[in-house]
């Protein structure tokens, strides 16, 4: 893999904040933001199952893993940027119910088609996240406070679309796009997933936008006066963060075949995780999509793991927590020897 | 009132300061006597605030000795300091606004009954502290709310309760109005005949020679002339201020072209901090701003560039109505900032050159939105040449010297090509060598027909640079000064007056 990578110029491409150092020669890290300490942890991890147990090293698992870590994935890059540009969002759980719910009142309740059924969820989830990035920016309520009360909202509304019963009853496509695995490889929710890191790291890097994400939680003072505009670019990111947290339902709906309101409790929570494991940095300005795609691997692959290994989830659940202080301690440690 | 051959309360002999290689207090001598109080003036960079910081225990002298109370004094801490008995009182206040009068008093050092704190015993004294004041507040309020001036006595009356026998004011009348100013200077009466001693710093010339009983004149961190009353000329303590230090090499400057380019008209201030400021700057023009820290400049240039919001007032550029609401306004209109502060505005630290160039040059190293790092790398390579960085632009900004640093700064916001370039305060913390390119780079932007505006603290810098001089005091200006009319004693009384 290496080895044909070395001839694209990857080497000489933008990374995450500045954290590339030399031109010229390759670094597998590049690829992903610089994140070499995870990259290697990652890697560590999967010999390390690989010979633990019989059934880890399988292209089956593998493409299993990805489906497990589907709607953390689509998640987790809304939250990277979030997180980029010094915020948090906790609402992200909440909002990927109020889609799923969205989606089934429209389609089974209503009896609109799909595609106008996927369009209201990813526009009531957008809706969320405007007013969010409203609070924050021209009513100036915290992330944290103005994401929270978003947090409870979205789940109320998601409870009052239904009563809080679920619905079923969806085309039978749509469960199949989460099933059928296109040559014998990728499901259509996988796929989505997969585009989505693609777009985002296109965006993080190549983009005026997403290069001024960077700027933004650097230091938003000088962003705001090398005359970008701060409030618009936070509304939006808050907005995407919200409509992927959507997408994410949609795709969590065509799994279960099924919506139901109380659905997504605590992802948020999985999402940071993976952002922090990654090595996006709380205080904004540095990481970027590559690592929060190997704080997403690393934690469906311990998931995996640990389930094939027969571990119960109350002890999977202290070690997904050890691994987030090994993360980011190593992040500190590294930052003070500089 | 002090008698003059009474022993000194605080005496300092030969108080040195360096600070790396360069050396900022030279060998300074100060006494300080029970129930006198001695003015410390001197222009910005002086060293009045280092000398401060020394005896308030905040810094360490290089070399020189210090008495107390007729003892080696040598404090490691402010904490040492305090508990001698001298306390400063910060221009800035530094209290808890959601706790009341009498925990601020003493906080830290709460006083305890039976492992609780003793409330009724804190009040108490507490309201002994602040009734020796004068001031006739329950001292269970809560200080916020409270005017800035009870605020400053609060300050005071912490002190007291801790026994200060000297107390060090900075600037304290700066946020006072003229009926707060007399509260305070019957309260400085009453301590004076308690037997406090106070080192009272102000650039307020006025009000010095009222307060004061004899004035300590610093410059360039020499002690340059002591009066032992206070009842002096205001024009000779300024032209003790002044003085002439070492001569600095400024390029030629040259002449101004006939277009007007910016145009302010009676701006305001929403706080305050300015009021009614006209003044036009023509292409190729060189346009000075000095005056006193708190004086509004910052502020001002600040709010024309659109940085802060404009209350009142219009601004023109190149003949147009632009009143700038936003940053990317004015930039858009062909007006940049350089901020005052390269570390808190103008870089984003921990990223590195190229990107920082990037920030504030998008359309320069973009194609129809779209970046690559090459491209990034080459236009700031070009920046880094032109303006004679000395790094590559992969470092990390903060791995710069402070000089290197303003000129990635420059490099950042003069790479767009303005019309009218804004720079606060360009030269602070930097070194003479780096200082001569930024002037340099000032004086070749002039002459290529830029409209520039120079807001700086450092006296002979605006005398050195300008065209025309606009002195502010107290949000204000006092005056425009012609190149040929102005020098520093025409400058500082301007800057001094006070309404």
């Amino acid at each position: 893999m290496g080895s044909e990578l070395a001839q694209t110029d990857v080497g000489d491409t933008v990374t995450g904040g500045g954290e590339q150092k030399e031109t010229g020669r390759f670094k597998l890290s590049n690829l992903f933001g610089g994140s070499t300490g995870p990259l290697l942890g990652l890697i560590a991890l999967c010999i390390v199952l690989s010979f633990a147990t019989d059934s880890f090293l399988s292209l089956r698992n593998f493409l299993n893993i990805l489906d497990q870590i589907t709607v953390l994935g689509i998640i987790a890059v809304g939250m990277t940027f979030v997180i980029l540009i010094g915020g948090i969002d906790l609402s992200v759980g909440s909002v990927l119910a109020l889609s799923m719910m969205v989606l089934g009142y429209l389609n089974i309740v209503a009896g609109m088609p799909m595609g106008i059924a996927i369009i209201g969820a990813l526009a009531a989830s957008a809706v969320v996240g405007i007013v969010a990035g409203i609070l924050i920016t021209e009513f100036k309520v915290p992330a944290f406070v103005a994401t929270l009360a978003m947090m409870s909202i979205a789940r109320g509304l998601a409870n009052m679309i239904t009563d809080g019963s679920q619905l079923i009853g969806f085309p039978p496509w749509f469960n199949l796009s989460a099933i059928i695995r296109h040559g014998g490889f990728l499901t259509t929710t996988v796929a989505i997933m997969l585009a989505v890191f693609v777009v985002a790291i296109l965006f993080q890097r190549y983009r005026a936008g997403g290069r001024s994400l960077y700027a933004i939680g650097g230091n938003p003072e000088v962003a705001r006066l090398a005359g970008i505009n701060v409030k618009r670019s936070t509304v939006l990111v808050y907005m995407f963060c919200a409509m992927l947290a959507g997408l994410a339902g949609v795709t969590l709906a065509a799994r279960l075949d099924a919506v139901q309101p109380s659905i997504g409790i605590a992802y948020e929570l999985d999402a940071i995780a993976a952002v922090v494991i990654g090595g996006t940095s709380l205080s904004g300005g540095t990481g970027g999509v590559g690592g929060t795609i190997i704080g997403v691997l690393i934690i469906g692959v311990l998931r995996n793991g640990l389930n094939l290994l027969s571990v119960s989830p109350f002890l999977q659940s202290v070690i997904i927590g050890l691994v987030i202080v090994l993360a980011v301690a190593a992040e500190t440690f590294k930052h003070r020897k500089k | 009132m002090a008698s003059p051959d009474a022993p000194a309360l605080l005496s300092l002999r030969g108080i040195r300061k360096s600070f790396g290689p360069t050396e900022v207090l030279h060998g300074v001598d100060l006494n300080v006597r029970p129930g006198e109080v001695v003015a410390l003036l001197g222009e910005n960079g002086a060293g009045k605030s280092t000398l401060s910081n020394i005896i308030s225990g905040a810094i360490q002298p290089s070399a020189g000795e210090m008495m107390w109370q007729g003892a080696t004094y040598s404090p490691a801490r402010p904490k040492e300091a305090i508990e001698g008995g001298i306390a400063m009182i910060h221009q800035e206040l530094l209290l808890l606004p959601h706790l009341s009068i009498a925990e601020n008093i003493f906080v830290g050092r709460y006083p305890m009954r039976h492992g609780r704190v003793d409330r009724a015993y804190m009040e108490k004294r507490a309201s002994q502290g602040l009734q020796r004041l004068g001031l006739n507040i329950s001292s269970k309020r809560l200080v916020e709310g409270l005017s800035t001036a009870n605020q400053q006595l609060i300050e005071i009356a912490k002190a007291l309760t801790l026994d200060a026998k000297l107390l060090i004011l900075d600037e304290p009348t700066a946020a006072l109005g003229g009926a707060e100013t007399e509260l305070l200077f019957k309260q400085v009466e009453q301590l004076k005949s308690e037997g406090v001693g106070i080192i009272y710093i102000s650039h307020r010339l006025e009000e010095i020679r009222k307060i004061a009983d004899r004035i300590v004149v610093l410059r360039d961190g020499d002690k340059v002339q002591e009066f032992d009353s206070a009842d002096v000329p205001v024009r000779s303590i300024v032209e003790a201020m002044v003085g002439r230090s070492l001569e600095r090499m400024f390029p030629e400057i040259p002449s101004p072209g006939e277009e007007t380019l910016l145009d302010v008209r009676n701006v305001s201030a929403s706080d305050d901090s300015f009021s009614n400021v006209s003044f036009r700057v023509n292409a190729g023009e060189i346009f000075g701003i000095a005056g006193l820290v708190g004086a509004g400049r910052t502020e001002l240039v600040r709010a024309i560039t659109g940085a802060d919001a404009i209350a009142s007032g219009q601004v023109f550029l190149k003949g147009q109505e632009v009143t700038p609401r936003t940053p990317a306004d004015a930039i858009r209109n062909g007006m940049v900032l350089v901020p005052e502060d390269r570390k808190l505005q103008g870089l984003v630290l921990d990223h590195s050159i190229e990107e920082n160039i990037g920030y504030a040059n998008r359309q320069s190293v973009t194609r129809s939105g779209w970046i690559t790092k090459g491209w990034v790398r080459k236009f700031a390579g070009e920046c880094i040449e032109k303006f004679g960085v000395k790094g590559q632009g992969w470092q990390d900004a903060d791995e710069m010297s402070g000089g290197n640093q303003q000129k990635v700064v420059l490099a950042k916001w003069l790479a767009r090509d303005p019309e009218i370039v804004v720079l606060d305060e360009p030269t602070r913390g930097i070194d003479v060598g780096a200082r001569s390119t930024i002037y340099e780079i000032v004086v070749e932007l002039a002459s290529r027909g830029i409209a520039v505006v120079v807001v700086s603290s450092d006296l002979e810098e605006v005398l050195g640079l300008s065209n025309r001089i606009m002195v502010m005091a107290d949000g204000s200006p006092q005056g425009i000064l012609d190149r040929t009319q102005a020098n520093d004693v025409s400058v500082m009384e301007l800057a001094t007056q006070f309404n």
